[in-house]
């Protein structure tokens, strides 16, 4: 019997060398004449340990990580021998951090071939969509209501209320768009379920275009993402030859590359992107419910949105709706990323704080230095300090201490952080990547951003902080989408709670003139 | 690994844009297969493409020009993207771009006098928890440290 090997095919398992340790492992065992198997499977999110290999055993799969091609021959001979080795993490299942977790959406990832449609359907795929054929278009949307799913984009609006009202439009034809640019740092959930669990989207977009009588479905994927595109791309011409996208269930998907521009997340400049235009912020209403792509109406969810729908139908509302707090309903994949020592994807009910997720689940900095502040929500998102690590992961909870919990990405920073930096910095990007329709956007940020400079060099510190407030709520209410519009949040977090960084820089050298 | 780009042919241009054209909002597709092909999207192209999805030139220049992806002449023979976003960042993104800026001599955004290296910066790669991460040639490249920042341009220079 052959020997069955795991070795993630994820973008960071990748990054890290997860393609070489494979190759070893195979030229290794060739060499010492072992049938071996090596599955490529998505990744568990335990980014930490990647390349992570787990090895099928009776007993399950047992993990070793992070595996260098060195690690190789000592590893294998360990394996033959059933000894322990070094890099040796026990039954994979086990390992704390993925005990902890709550995993509804990413049940699958890390466990399967992700291109694998036996291995999709026998991990419970495919119910959903079975479950959501026998209910009418108002029972799937009912479920989804009763769930209390909100858009996972950031937004938080609820995603029944969008399918109802386009299933209530009349039209000759309806669209089902899926919001995979995801270009917030810190975030990478949509990426890893791309390239981890494709077919879950599938479905999930499959029940949408059923629920709201759409025939045609997009994902727009941004062109940074290259093995997510290639991993769907694969996965949907396999689920047309087996007959689970096409004409015999009246919906196909098509994948549509981005190319570069972080406005285009926005759902209203992702459209016009989608139709082959400037990524322009559109003005609403009209909702894309009503008026969207093609001046159709239209579906706009991000991924994680549409990847819980196959569990709620399969599993039912109340079992996703049983986890979570508040209005906030069922799980989050969070994302712990920047200087944190055990970064990778956290999927939880709602309601853990998040002082538990950084310091707990994260342990911390990899520096080994205090964490001083970390930024939710992507760079759109407030920094915290430590004495808001009591907040609850929660919609709420984090609007009312002025933060937002967006696409769940955490970027954990240690004490050698320059706050008033990385204010100048979101002032900085809003300016690269603002799309230009908006005046508080476009030069709002060159504007913010200058001013800070100034305040960084000692000039009228006080009424340059003051000025820069002013313009926050100039921007904060007048933007057109979310890019000028929240951009606030990153620099009034940091004026508010770090508000020692503002001042100038620290004493230079007299300059000789 | 080095991509090689076919010489740009405007025949050849104009069956890449024909393929493309019958597509639904075609101009982002067929930019980005003329981009493939060419590895840049020649000026000449752009009122090709106007020309065949019926649109105005400065349409298509529009398009061509709001997104960061498109390239207007040909990038170095390497292309090193450095992500600069918050991620990275806190993970010491900075230090190592102003490594590689310095050892390059040239900025981000730029490209070498002898048009070997294109060094670009990137706005986050999804390679969060493995941070600070690059592309080389559109390989991707996590945990970096000034090691393998150092490895990846030598790799790039050759």
């Amino acid at each position: 019997m052959s020997l069955r090997l795991f070795v993630s095919c994820d973008a960071a398992a990748l990054s890290v060398g997860a393609d070489e340790v494979a190759q070893a492992l195979q030229a290794t065992a060739g060499r010492r004449g072992l049938a071996i198997e090596i599955v490529r499977n998505g990744s568990r999110g335990m980014c930490w340990l990647e390349p992570l290999i787990e090895v099928a055993t009776p007993k399950g799969r047992i993990a070793f990580g992070p595996v260098t091609v060195a690690d190789v021959p000592s590893l294998l001979d360990a394996v033959i021998d059933g000894k322990p080795h070094k890099l040796g993490l026990g039954p994979t299942e086990e390992i704390p951090w993925l005990k902890r977790q709550t995993r509804l959406t990413f049940a699958r990832c890390g466990v399967t071939d992700p291109l694998s449609l036996e291995d999709y359907r026998a991990h419970g795929g495919y119910k959903g969509l079975q479950r959501a054929l026998t209910l009418a278009p108002d029972g799937i949307i009912a479920e989804v209501m009763t769930s209390g799913l909100r858009g996972r984009g950031g937004a938080g609006f609820p995603t029944a209320i969008k399918w109802k009202t386009v299933a209530q439009a009349q039209a000759d034809r309806k669209f089902i768009v899926c919001n995979a640019d995801e270009g917030d740092s810190g975030t990478f959930a949509d990426r890893m379920l791309m390239e981890g669990d494709p077919y879950l989207l599938i479905e999930g977009m499959t029940i949408a275009g059923i629920a709201v009588g759409a025939t045609k479905g997009y994902i727009y994927c941004r062109s940074e993402y290259p093995h997510a595109i290639a991993t769907l791309t694969k996965a949907i011409a396999i689920a047309r030859r087996a007959g689970l996208l096409g004409d015999k269930v009246a919906f196909d998907l098509e994948v549509r590359s981005g190319a570069g521009a972080y406005v285009c997340g926005e759902e209203t400049s992702l459209l016009e992107s989608l139709e082959g235009r400037r990524g322009l912020v559109r003005a609403k209403p009209p909702l894309p419910a009503h008026h969207g792509l093609f001046g159709k109406p239209t579906v706009v969810n991000n991924v994680l949105s549409l990847a819980a729908i196959p569990f709620i139908l399969n599993e039912g509302a109340k079992a996703y709706a049983d986890f979570g707090m508040g209005r906030s309903r069922g799980t989050m994949p969070v994302q712990l990323a920047g200087n944190v020592k055990f970064g990778g994807l956290f999927e939880t009910a709602f309601g853990i704080t998040l002082g538990e997720l950084v310091d707990d689940v994260g342990g911390g900095t990899f520096t080994g230095r205090p964490v001083r502040a970390v930024q939710v929500g992507g760079p759109l998102g407030a920094y915290f300090p430590r004495a808001l690590f009591d907040t609850p992961f929660d919609y709420e909870a984090f609007a009312a201490r002025d933060g937002l919990i967006g696409h769940g990405g955490i970027v954990v920073f240690d004490d050698t952080v320059d706050m008033a930096k990385q204010a100048r910095f979101a002032m900085e990007f809003c300016g690269i990547e603002s799309c230009g329709k908006c005046t508080p956007c476009r030069i709002g940020s060159t504007r913010g951003a200058e001013t800070i400079d100034k305040i960084r060099r000692g000039e009228q510190v006080a009424a340059n902080i003051a000025l820069v407030e002013d313009l926050c709520g100039t921007m904060k209410l007048g933007s057109l989408c979310a890019l000028g519009g929240f951009t606030p949040y990153p620099v009034m977090s940091a004026l508010k709670h770090f508000r020692e960084d503002f001042r100038p820089q620290q004493p230079r050298l007299q300059a000789a003139e | 690994m080095t991509s090689v780009y076919e010489p740009w042919e405007a025949a050849r241009g104009a069956e890449i844009i024909s393929e493309h054209s019958k597509v639904e909002g075609a101009t982002l597709v067929i930019l980005h297969a003329l981009q493939e092909a060419f590895g840049y999207v020649p000026e000449e192209a752009l009122p090709m493409i106007a020309a065949e999805l019926n649109l105005s030139r400065a349409e298509i220049y529009g398009v061509f020009t709001f997104y960061h992806d498109f390239r207007a002449k040909p990038a170095g023979r390497h292309v090193l993207k450095l992500c600069r976003a918050e991620a990275c960042q806190a993970a010491g993104g900075d230090a190592l771009a102003a490594r590689a800026e310095a050892k390059l001599g040239v900025s981000l955004g730029s490209t070498t006098p002898d048009e070997r290296v294109t060094l670009e910066p990137i706005y986050c790669l999804g390679l969060c928890a493995t941070a600070p991460s690059a592309m080389l040639d559109g390989r991707l490249i996590g945990r970096l440290d000034e090691a393998r920042i150092d490895a990846l341009i030598s790799e790039a220079q050759r």
